[in-house]
C-alpha cells in the first residue's frame, strides 16, 4: 500500500549552510538582533554612537584650538570658525600643571624623581623582573631617600632647597600617592598582622584603628591632620602643611591596605603556618619567609585596586589647600587672561583623560595579574 | 546586648565593628594610634622645630619669617605662576623680614584660605598672619590671636552685574548672594539683610576664587566681600566693565597683621613695623631719600632712623631697622601706591587710609 | 636532644625572656605604655596649646547664635538660630543628598549592570565603557565637571530652558512645580497605607494558598491596583486636594515652585553617576556568581526565562549583591562630604567649615563630625549582620 515512488535516487551535492546559521550574519543575529528588545537596544545604541562620536571628534580634535595666547583667542568670534576645545589653555599651563610653582631651573630634579619612581614601579610590578627583594628595598628605602633629597634639595649636595609650598600640580599628586603607598603598605601589613594576632591588646588596638578609619570620610581625616595635629605637638613644632596631609593620607590608606592584606592572610592554608612552626621558625621569620610572600602575592590585585582609590582620592587634598594636580587646574581657571567660556570643559576633559589613563592602566594591570594568579586553580 | 552579640558573631566580616563596648573608646584609641604614627613619621621626615623661647628667636634661628598670605586677592596678596608674591599684605611681611634680617627676601609665604588662616596662626604654622583679616572682638577673645594694627581700613560692599539694573544694596531683596566661608562678610551679610528686613539666598564657598567663579558664571546676582577685595576681584572677571560695586558700605572691616597671643615681644615688633611705615610717610622719608634723611637734623627723623636712641635694640633688632625697611620697600604711601593705589591696576583712592593729617585714619604713635 | 624528648612529662626549662607567654605580655605592655605616653603627650600639649592661645573648649558654643545663613535648610533656620541648629541643618542636608543619590544610583546602577550582562554585544560594550569611565575618574573631578562645566554653562534665569511639565533649568538650578497640600490629602495618604497593607496581606495569603494548592494568584496586578489605584480613587473622590505652585519669573530669578540649587543637583548627578558604575559592577558580579547549573536546572524544570530570573537567579544573586551594595551606599554617604568643594551645605561644609571657623574649636567640630560618620557605619554594619543572618543558607 505504501508508495515509495517519490524516493530520490541521486545524491544531491552538499549545499552551503544557510546564511543565518554561520558567519557574520549569524553573529549579528545572535548578538544584536536576537529579539525585538535586543534589536531596539541595538538600534538605540547605534543611534547614540552616531549622535555622539562624530560630534565629539569634531569638538575635541577637528575644531579644537591648539595654539593661542589668551582665552579670548579661543572664542569663535576671534578664530572665525566654530571652535571646540581650547587645548591651548592646557598646553600653555602644562608646566604649572606638572610642576606647580617649582622653580623652572630645578625641574630636572622633579624629572629625576619621576624616573626613579617609574623604575621602582616597573621593578616591583613586572612579574619577571629579576632581584625582586632588591626591588622591594629600592622602592621602600632607597627611592624615598632619593626622592626626598632631590625634591627638597640639600645644600651639602649643592641642590637649592625648595620649600614644599612651591611644590604643586602633578608632582604633588605623585608625591602624595607615592608616600601613601610607601607608608601605608608596611603599616597596613603590621595592622593586618595585629588584627590576626593572639595578643588581645594588639588585636584590639588594630581593630579599633582599622574600623575607626574606615568609618570616616577621608576629608574629615584631612581636616584633622590640618587643624588638630598641630595642637597635639609642643609649642614651636611646626609640621609642614604638606607633611601633615601626607601623614593623614598614609594613615587613612593603611587601614584599607590592612584589610586587603588580611584577606590574603586568611587565604593561606593552616598547614603553611603549621609547617613553618614545625620547622622551628619563630613568628617573624615564619611571617617574613613563609606567610607574607604568599599572602601578598595573592592580594596584589586588591592592593593595586586600593592604590587606584588612593590615587583618585589624592584630589581631596585640594580642599585643605594643597596645590595638587586638580587644584592647579582649578586655580588656572581663575587666571584672568584665560577666563572665557569653554575653559572649564577643556580643563576638566584634560584632567579626566590624565586620571583615566593612569587608573585604567592600573586596573588593567590588576585584572591581568588576577588572571595570571588564577591559572593554577582553574580546572 | 543583642547588637553586641550580633557584631561579635560576624567579627570576621569586613563590615563589622569588633564589639559594641569598644566602639565608645574607638575614637580616642584611634586618635592615639594616629598621633603615634604621626610623630614617628614626622620625626623621620624632619619637623621645623625650635625652642619655644619666643617667635622672634625662632624666626632668627630659622633665617626667615613665615607669613600666612592670601593666595588670590590682587593688590593684597597673590602669587604668580612662578611663585613670586605681590601685594600690600605681602610687602608688610617683607618689611618684617627687612627689619629682622635686613633682607626683604627672607620672607616665606604660606597661602591660606580664610577658613584655615586662624588655626594656621594659632597652631604656629605661620609666624604672622597678614591676609586682609578683619579685627573683631570675638576673634581676639576666643581664638588666641591678637591684631598688631590696621594696615587697611575697609568696609564690606556688594558687586552686581550691570544688566540687573540694581543701583543700591537696598534693591537686593530676593537676590542670591555668593560669599566666602569663614569670613566676617558671611555674618555681616546676614545682619544686613536681617536689619533691613529683606530676603536673600546665600551660597557659601570654601575659597574666594570658587565664590568669585560662581558669581562670574551667573550662579549669584551679587558677590560680597570687602570693597578693596571687590575692586581686585572685578579685574579678574571675564568682563570687568559689566560689573559695578554698589555704594553701600555695610560694615567696618579694619584689616591688619595678626599674631599669636602671649608673645609681647613679637607683637611689639609687628606693631612697630607698621607704625614705622606710617611715620616714615608722615616725615617724608622715602625709598629714594632715606640715605639723605640720615643726615637730617629733625630729632623725630633721627629717632626714626636710629641715628639717635636705641629704639631698634629695644625691639630686639638693629637700630637701623627702619632704614632697612624703607630702603627695601619705601614708606606706607609708597607701598600703598604701588600695590593698590594709582600706580596699580586697582586704582583705589587713599580715602580712610590717608594719614591722619590728610583727612584719613592712619595715625601712628610717636617713636620716643 | 633525644633525652629531652623522651623526658616526656618534664616541661623544658626556658629562660623567662624566651617564654612565649612572657614575650606576649611584655609586647602588649610596651604597646600600652607607648600608646599611653603618646596620649598623655598629646593631651598635655593640646591643653597647653589651647590655654596659651585662649581658645575656648567644650560644647558651650552649641546654643550660641550662629549669625550666618545656610543656602538649603530642611528645618527652620535663620541667622538667629544656634550653632547646634546649624549642625542639624548640615546633618539633614547630608542625609537628603545621600538618600536621593542612593535612589538614583541604585536605579542607574541596576540598569547599567543588566545592560552590561546583556547578550547584545554592542549594548554590553557601551555599558562597559560607562563603567570604566566613571570608575577611573576621581569623584571630585566629576563633581567639578557637573557643577563647573555643565551647570555653570546653563543659561541665565531669563533664558531658562523649559522642560515640558513646567520644569525650568537655568544656572540657578532646577525649578519644578511645588506640590501644595490642602487639608483632605490625609485621606489619600491613609488610602495609600491601606493599599500597602492590603497588598502585604494578599501576598501572604497567596503564598500560603500556593503552598497548599499549588495555584498562583495574579498578586502583582492586584497589588499594583491596591497600592496605586486605591489612593488615586480616593484622591479623585475627595476632589483633588493637591495643587501645584508653578515657577514664575521674578526680578532676579524665577520665583515660586521648588528650586533645587545647582549645588544639590550637581551633587546628586555626580554621586549617582559615580556610584552607579560601582553598583553596576556589583550587580554583574552578583548575577555571575549564580552558577549556570541553577539556570539550567530551573529550565529543565520547565520554568520560563522570566520565572527563572525571578524565582531562581535573583534571590541567589541578591545574597551576593546586598553586602557590597550596602558598602557602596555607605561610601556614597561618606563621599557626600565632598559637597564642601562645590558649596553644597552638607555636614562637613556647615560644621567643620563655617562653625569651626567662627568658633575656632577644631577638636570639637572634627570629633563630632567623625562621630556622626562612625555612627552611620556602625548602623550599616548592624544592618549587614542582620541581613547576613537572615539570608544565610540553611543547609541540611
Amino acid at each position: 500500500m505504501i508508495q515509495t515512488r517519490f524516493m530520490r535516487e541521486t545524491i544531491l551535492p552538499q549545499e552551503a549552510a544557510p546564511h543565518r546559521t554561520s558567519g557574520v550574519l549569524l553573529w549579528v543575529r545572535e548578538n544584536l538582533f536576537s529579539s525585538v528588545t535586543n534589536s531596539v537596544l541595538t538600534l538605540l545604541s547605534l543611534w547614540a554612537l552616531y549622535a555622539t562620536i562624530p560630534g565629539l571628534f569634531q569638538y575635541l580634535i577637528v575644531d579644537a584650538v591648539w595654539s593661542a595666547n589668551t582665552g579670548k583667542e579661543c572664542l569663535a568670534e576671534n578664530v572665525g570658525r566654530p571652535v571646540g576645545v581650547c587645548w591651548a589653555f592646557v598646553t600653555s599651563h602644562m608646566g604649572y600643571f606638572i610642576y606647580g610653582q617649582y622653580p623652572e631651573a630645578e625641574w630636572w630634579r622633579v624629572d629625576l624623581f619621576f624616573a626613579a619612581e617609574a623604575l621602582g614601579i616597573v621593578w616591583l610590578l613586572w612579574p619577571n623582573a629579576p632581584y625582586k627583594f632588591a626591588g622591594i628595598i629600592y622602592f621602600f628605602v632607597i627611592f624615598p631617600i632619593i626622592g626626598f633629597v632631590s625634591l627638597t634639595g640639600s645644600t651639602m649636595l649643592g641642590l637649592t632647597p625648595v620649600a614644599t609650598n612651591f611644590w604643586g600640580g602633578f608632582l604633588v599628586t605623585i608625591v602624595i600617592s607615592t608616600f601613601g603607598i610607601v607608608v601605608s603598605l608596611p603599616v597596613g601589613i603590621l595592622l593586618a598582622l595585629g588584627r590576626r594576632s593572639d595578643m588581645p591588646i594588639v588585636r584590639l588596638v588594630s581593630v579599633i584603628f582599622i574600623e575607626f578609619v574606615r568609618g570616616v570620610p577621608l576629608i574629615t581625616v584631612l581636616f584633622m591632620a590640618n587643624v588638630m595635629f598641630p595642637l597635639f605637638l609642643p609649642d614651636g613644632w611646626r609640621p609642614d602643611s604638606l607633611l601633615r596631609v601626607l601623614v593623614g593620607v598614609a594613615l587613612f590608606f593603611a587601614a584599607y591596605m590592612a584589610e586587603a592584606v588580611r584577606g590574603g592572610l586568611q587565604a593561606i592554608p593552616r598547614g603553611q603556618y603549621e609547617a613553618a612552626q614545625a620547622l622551628g621558625l619563630g613568628y617573624w621569620r615564619m611571617m617574613i619567609k613563609i606567610i607574607l610572600p604568599q599572602a601578598l602575592k595573592i592580594v596584589i590585585p586588591n592592593i593595586v585596586n586600593n592604590f587606584i582609590g588612593l590615587f583618585k582620592d589624592t584630589t581631596l587634598v585640594a580642599i585643605v589647600g594643597i596645590f595638587d594636580f586638580l587644584k592647579t587646574i582649578q586655580a588656572s581657571l581663575a587666571d584672568p587672561v584665560w577666563r572665557a567660556a569653554g575653559m572649564p570643559f577643556a580643563a576638566y576633559i584634560f584632567a579626566s583623560l590624565v586620571f583615566f589613563v593612569f587608573c585604567y592602566g592600573m586596573a588593567r594591570y590588576s585584572m591581568w595579574m588576577e588572571a595570571r594568579l588564577d591559572t593554577g586553580k582553574r580546572h | 546586648m543583642v547588637i553586641a552579640a550580633m557584631l561579635r558573631k560576624h567579627s570576621a566580616d569586613v563590615y563589622v565593628l569588633p564589639n559594641s563596648a569598644e566602639v565608645g573608646s574607638n575614637w580616642r584609641m584611634g586618635m592615639k594610634k594616629l598621633i603615634l604614627a604621626a610623630v614617628i613619621s614626622a620625626a623621620s621626615f624632619g619637623i621645623a622645630t625650635a625652642a619655644s623661647a619666643g617667635t622672634l628667636d625662632n624666626v632668627k634661628q630659622k633665617g626667615q619669617v613665615v607669613c600666612g598670605a592670601n593666595p588670590g586677592t590682587a593688590g593684597f596678596g597673590v602669587p604668580d605662576q612662578q611663585g613670586n608674591w605681590t601685594g600690600l599684605d605681602v610687602e608688610y611681611c617683607r618689611a618684617i623680614a627687612a627689619a629682622v634680617f635686613n633682607d626683604p627676601t627672607k620672607a616665606k609665604f604660606v597661602p591660606l584660605s580664610s577658613k584655615d588662616r586662624f588655626t594656621a596662626l594659632a597652631s604656629g604654622e605661620v609666624d604672622v598672619l597678614i591676609r586682609n583679616s578683619t579685627w573683631t572682638m570675638s576673634r581676639e577673645t576666643t581664638l588666641g590671636i591678637i591684631w598688631a594694627g590696621i594696615n587697611y581700613y575697609d568696609g564690606q560692599g556688594f558687586i552686581v552685574n550691570n544688566k540687573l539694573g540694581v543701583k543700591s544694596a537696598k534693591e537686593l531683596n530676593g537676590a542670591t548672594i555668593c560669599v566666602q566661608q569663614g569670613t566676617t562678610t558671611e555674618l555681616n551679610v546676614a545682619d544686613y539683610f536681617r536689619a533691613n528686613k529683606m530676603e536673600y539666598k546665600v551660597v557659601t564657598f570654601g575659597t574666594s576664587e570658587e565664590a568669585l567663579k560662581a558669581y562670574d558664571s551667573g550662579r549669584c546676582d551679587s558677590y560680597t566681600t570687602d570693597r578693596s577685595g571687590l575692586a581686585a576681584d572685578r579685574l579678574s572677571m571675564t568682563k570687568p566693565d559689566d560689573h559695578t560695586i554698589l555704594p553701600e558700605i555695610i560694615s567696618k572691616e579694619p584689616l591688619g597683621p595678626v599674631v599669636r597671643q602671649g608673645d609681647d615681644q613679637w607683637l611689639n615688633l609687628v606693631k612697630w613695623v607698621h607704625n614705622a611705615l606710617l611715620i616714615s610717610e608722615e616725615l617724608g622719608v622715602t625709598k629714594a631719600n632715606v640715605d639723605e634723611m640720615m643726615k637730617s637734623e629733625n630729632p623725630e627723623i633721627k629717632r626714626l632712623l636710629g641715628v639717635e636712641g636705641k629704639f631698634g635694640e629695644s625691639l630686639g633688632l638693629s637700630n637701623a631697622w627702619v632704614v632697612q625697611i624703607v630702603k627695601a620697600l619705601g614708606n606706607y604711601g609708597e607701598v600703598f601706591d604701588r600695590n593698590v593705589g594709582p600706580s596699580s591696576p586697582l586704582k583705589l583712592v587713599r580715602g580712610s587710609n590717608a594719614l591722619w593729617n590728610q583727612g584719613g585714619l592712619q595715625y601712628a604713635p610717636p617713636i620716643r | 636532644m633525644s633525652s629531652q624528648i623522651s623526658g616526656s612529662h618534664a616541661t623544658a626549662k626556658v629562660v623567662f625572656y624566651n617564654d612565649p607567654k612572657f614575650r606576649s605580655r611584655f609586647a602588649q605592655f610596651v604597646l600600652l605604655v607607648a600608646i599611653g605616653l603618646f596620649a598623655y603627650f598629646a593631651y598635655e600639649n593640646t591643653s597647653e596649646n589651647l590655654r596659651k592661645r585662649n581658645i575656648a573648649q567644650g560644647f558651650g558654643f552649641w546654643d550660641v547664635e550662629a549669625g550666618f545663613d545656610i543656602s538649603q535648610t530642611l528645618i527652620a533656620y535663620s541667622a538667629a538660630s544656634s550653632y547646634g541648629r546649624a549642625f542639624w541643618v548640615g546633618l539633614l542636608n547630608t542625609l537628603l543628598v545621600s538618600l536621593v543619590s542612593i535612589f538614583f544610583a541604585t536605579i542607574l546602577g541596576f540598569i547599567i549592570g543588566i545592560l552590561r550582562l546583556s547578550r547584545n554585544w554592542i549594548v554590553s560594550r557601551l555599558a562597559g565603557v560607562y563603567i570604566e569611565v566613571f570608575r577611573n575618574i576621581p569623584l571630585l573631578l566629576i563633581l567639578y565637571f557637573w557643577y563647573g562645566a555643565v551647570l555653570g554653562a546653563l543659561p541665565e534665569p531669563r533664558d531658562s530652558l523649559a522642560i515640558p511639565g513646567d520644569i525650568w533649568l537655568n544656572n540657578r538650578g532646577l525649578l519644578v512645580p511645588r506640590p501644595l497640600i490642602a487639608g483632605d490629602i490625609l485621606y489619600t495618604v491613609a488610602a495609600l497605607g491601606i493599599g500597602i497593607l492590603g497588598a502585604y496581606i494578599l501576598a501572604r495569603f497567596a503564598r500560603r494558598r500556593q503552598a497548599e494548592t499549588g495555584e498562583r494568584l495574579p498578586v502583582g496586578w492586584i497589588s499594583t491596583a491596591l497600592i496605586f489605584g486605591l489612593p488615586l480613587l480616593v484622591y479623585l473622590g475627595v476632589g483633588t486636594p493637591l495643587g501645584f505652585d508653578f515657577p514664575e519669573k521674578g526680578r532676579f530669578n524665577l520665583t515660586g515652585g521648588l528650586n533645587l540649587a545647582p549645588e544639590f543637583v550637581a551633587m546628586v548627578v555626580g554621586l549617582s553617576t559615580y556610584t552607579s558604575a560601582f553598583i553596576a559592577e556589583t550587580i554583574r558580579a552578583g548575577v555571575l556568581a549564580v552558577s549556570k547549573g541553577q539556570t539550567e536546572a530551573s529550565q529543565a524544570l520547565g520554568l520560563s526565562r522570566g520565572q527563572t530570573l525571578r524565582l531562581v537567579v535573583v534571590p541567589q544573586a541578591l545574597r551576593v549583591i546586598v553586602p557590597p551594595l550596602n558598602s557602596e551606599y555607605l561610601s556614597l554617604t561618606k563621599n557626600s562630604s565632598l559637597g564642601v568643594s562645590i558649596g553644597y551645605p552638607d555636614l562637613v561644609n556647615v560644621f567643620t567649615g563655617t562653625v569651626l571657623n567662627q568658633t575656632g574649636q577644631a577638636i570639637e567640630m572634627v570629633s563630632v563630625t567623625m562621630l556622626v560618620y562612625l555612627t552611620f557605619s556602625l548602623l550599616t554594619s548592624a544592618f549587614m549582620n542582620w541581613f547576613n543572618r537572615r539570608v544565610a543558607l540553611v543547609e541540611r
